[in-house]
């Protein structure tokens, strides 16, 4: 962490609303991620944090709200006005809460596919690549050494030939992380990683992540339901519930705060004052 | 509350039931037999009457009553039997000729004109079965790549035929411009259809591609002006090599192949050059795809055919995929439809009906979705097949349809259903080091 800290963040979220005809998912959340930062979303389960991640990553289209994306060599991009797609290619790539890899094909292939954008222009809309030309086939062992960096740090070399669905669980998650990794992200959005993973494929997450914020000079954006994870890694925390805003803070801040403790654990009645522990 | 029992279990199944089960297919065959059998008519002198021949119904139950109760008892020693064949992988050894198999494949098909045995009959059979790989060559990256069911693929087919056909006859294009100009306009056509309906999938794209095939025929069944209507379009220019015809006699400030090479004038020499140029196409064509899918936009094609979500959450445009699987798929049918006028010399819109999407979809399905070895394998199956069973006049299509359903229970994912992966991380090159530093 080096580099200076830019003063304004790298993605700026102002009154994000989403309704879906009479529900309000999303009601004018604000929001901010920084680079070299991990910021971490939380909040009960329905409380509109994975609709957040769909508005902002170009699934939905949000009913209000401004999602402004600090572009290093862009400018400022307001991603809520690109298209779907548009989105990742600005940097801003997202995994997802269900694993969705390409199963049949292998885990290589696979994050050559994320590394579609900057290999299509190379394969000059398929002519150079069907000629098999010099550049062509430069393009594409520079695309393999990328994926091979991040297949052998995330631990999957010996699987990279492997078709990507016959993996366990917990090294498909991997591979949906290396996949994004290889697009070259500005900002990588992860929803619910730690899910399904044990114990000590949660503690090889934590120190992942706390390496790519150290070397990459990146963003994360996290949605996580394991606390022990949220606060061990997060810099910054916003917390959620019914579509709205409750909280936002340090991990210890939002340890100690009422609004989020009686979001978790619900409001203590006269005769049940005992309820609760702590977070989980 | 016996288990449910499956002949791959083992758990035998009481007679009782297997008996029960027998019966019920007796009645219901018994009960069909009564008018399918057991009324006939009869051309008398008074006119047709029908002759009730009732003794022929129990007849059909006690078939179908013991049919069904041997079949039965033989299910399980038949699926254990045909277990072998259902896990069969080709063994390791066999990969390693797996280079090599494409070039003799090819190196085969060559020489097949001139051997021994290559009558009119044998080539004119090769040429149409090759015809059928190309099109279905370019149905696979549509359906077997990028995963988009197409029931009216005979569309491009067509429109690459009466492009061809109407070139050469009102433009007097000669064949080769023609071609070029058919696989075009074909795939043209296919970007125009699937800006409509990319939105779509499944079955209501396979519903919307079945009614685009559809709709191509009938237009041109009632363009009269244009197209000649059911009449068709005669007088199509023959394929020329290098301006050199096959014909017994040059047309005018024209010469023949056999006027400059010398060798004297055979009907079989304009035969063999039309399986030559199809067959020149059709390598092409393959090795076309075969590149395709270890680039960018063949990976996109499957991509997509695995999970359009993730493909869009990667900056994949979806509607870029689609449009160039569909344009792709189609150069190549309007391809295969330009030689079929051309060889034919006529056209006409009986040819391009649904039956000629499902026969190219079926290849597709049957020889394994994706895969070009499994094209060839089953376009050749489709095609010889049912001319190999001539003999059984009328059985034939019977023959075919049994071979189709026991491909189906054995092989469901077609013939040839694994995937290649495209590329290996053990046989990528690094890249050089001079270069990484």
């Amino acid at each position: 962490m080096t580099e200076p800290l830019l003063d304004a963040p790298l993605l700026d979220v102002r009154g994000l609303t989403m309704r879906f005809g009479g529900l309000l998912a999303v009601d004018g959340v604000d929001l901010t991620a920084e680079r070299n930062r991990i910021t971490a979303l939380i909040g009960p389960n329905g409380a509109g944090k994975t609709t957040i991640f769909n508005c902002l990553t170009g699934f939905y289209k949000p009913t209000a709200g401004r999602l402004l994306l600090r572009h290093p060599t862009r400018g400022p991009i307001e991603l809520q006005k690109l298209k779907g797609y548009g989105v990742a290619r600005t940097g801003v790539v997202r995994t997802f809460q269900n694993i969705r890899l390409f199963p049949s094909m292998t885990v290589l292939e696979n994050l050559l596919v994320a590394q579609h954008q900057a290999l299509m222009p190379k394969s000059v809309f398929s002519f150079a690549g069907l000629l098999n030309l010099k550049g062509w086939r430069a393009a594409e062992a520079s695309a393999v050494d990328t994926a091979r960096d991040w297949l052998r740090r995330l631990d999957l070399l010996a699987v990279a030939d492997e078709a990507a669905g016959n993996l366990s669980y917990g090294m498909q998650r991997r591979v949906e992380i290396a996949r994004a990794m290889s697009t070259n992200p500005l900002l990588l959005c992860l929803d619910e990683p730690a899910a399904g993973l044990n114990p000590r494929e949660t503690r090889a997450l934590a120190e992942l992540l706390a390496g790519i914020r150290a070397e990459h000079g990146i963003g994360i954006l996290l949605i996580e339901h394991d606390m022990g994870l949220v606060m061990d890694i997060s810099d910054r925390i916003f917390v959620v519930d019914h579509g709205a805003r409750i909280a936002a803070g340090t991990p210890a801040e939002i340890r100690n705060d009422e609004r989020v403790i009686k979001a978790y654990l619900g409001e203590p009645d006269a005769d049940d004052a005992t309820a609760g522990g702590g977070t989980h | 509350m016996a288990a449910p029992a499956s002949p791959s279990t083992g758990t035998p199944i009481p007679l009782a039931h297997r008996l029960r089960d027998a019966v019920i297919a007796g009645l219901v065959a018994m009960a069909l037999a009564v008018p399918f059998l057991g009324l006939r008519t009869v051309n008398l002198d008074q006119g047709l009457v029908v002759q009730a021949k009732l003794a022929y119904v129990p007849l059909a139950g006690a078939i179908v009553f013991l049919g069904r109760l041997v079949l039965g008892l033989l299910a399980a020693p038949l699926a254990k039997a045909a277990a072998p064949l259902t896990a069969w992988r080709p063994p390791v050894s066999a990969q390693r000729l797996r280079p090599w198999g494409g070039p003799l494949l090819v190196l085969a098909a060559v020489a097949l004109p001139f051997l021994p045995f290559a009558n009119r009959y044998v080539i004119d059979l090769g040429t149409t079965a090759l015809i059928y790989i190309l099109l279905a060559t370019g149905l696979n990256i549509t359906v077997g790549l990028a995963g988009l069911l197409d029931l009216g693929f005979a569309a491009f087919y067509a429109i690459g035929a009466y492009t061809c056909a109407l070139t050469t006859t009102q433009l007097h294009w000669g064949f080769w411009p023609a071609l070029a100009a058919g696989g075009l306009a074909s795939s043209l056509f296919a970007v125009l259809l699937s800006l409509p309906i990319l939105r779509l999938r499944g079955d209501y794209l396979a519903i919307v591609t079945l009614g685009f095939g559809e709709i191509t025929r009938i237009i041109i069944l009632n363009w009269q002006g244009l197209t000649g209507g059911p009449n068709g379009v005669s007088g199509i220019a023959r394929p020329t090599l290098f301006g050199l015809t096959f014909d017994r006699r040059a047309p005018a400030g024209g010469q023949t192949f056999s006027d400059l090479t010398g060798i004297a004038y055979a009907p079989e020499h304009r035969l063999i050059f039309l399986y030559l140029v199809i067959l020149a196409l059709t390598v092409l064509a393959a090795y076309t795809v075969a590149r395709l899918r270890r680039l960018p936009i063949g990976r996109a094609w499957e991509a997509l055919r695995e999970d359009e979500i993730a493909c869009r959450s990667l900056g994949i445009n979806p509607t870029m995929v689609k449009v160039s699987a569909y344009a792709t798929g189609a150069l190549m049918g309007g391809l295969a439809g330009c030689f079929f006028a051309a060889r034919q010399g006529f056209v006409s819109p009986e040819s391009f009906g649904f039956m000629e999407s499902a026969t190219i979809l079926a290849i597709v399905v049957l020889g394994g979705m994706g895969s070009q070895a499994g094209v060839i394998i089953a376009a050749l199956f489709i095609v010889v097949l049912p001319e190999l069973a001539r003999g059984f006049a009328d059985y034939r299509m019977l023959a075919f349809g049994l071979a189709m359903i026991l491909i189906m229970i054995w092989k469901p994912g077609g013939l040839l259903s694994g995937r290649l992966p495209t590329i290996r991380l053990s046989t990528a090159k690094p890249k050089p080091v001079a270069e990484a530093a």
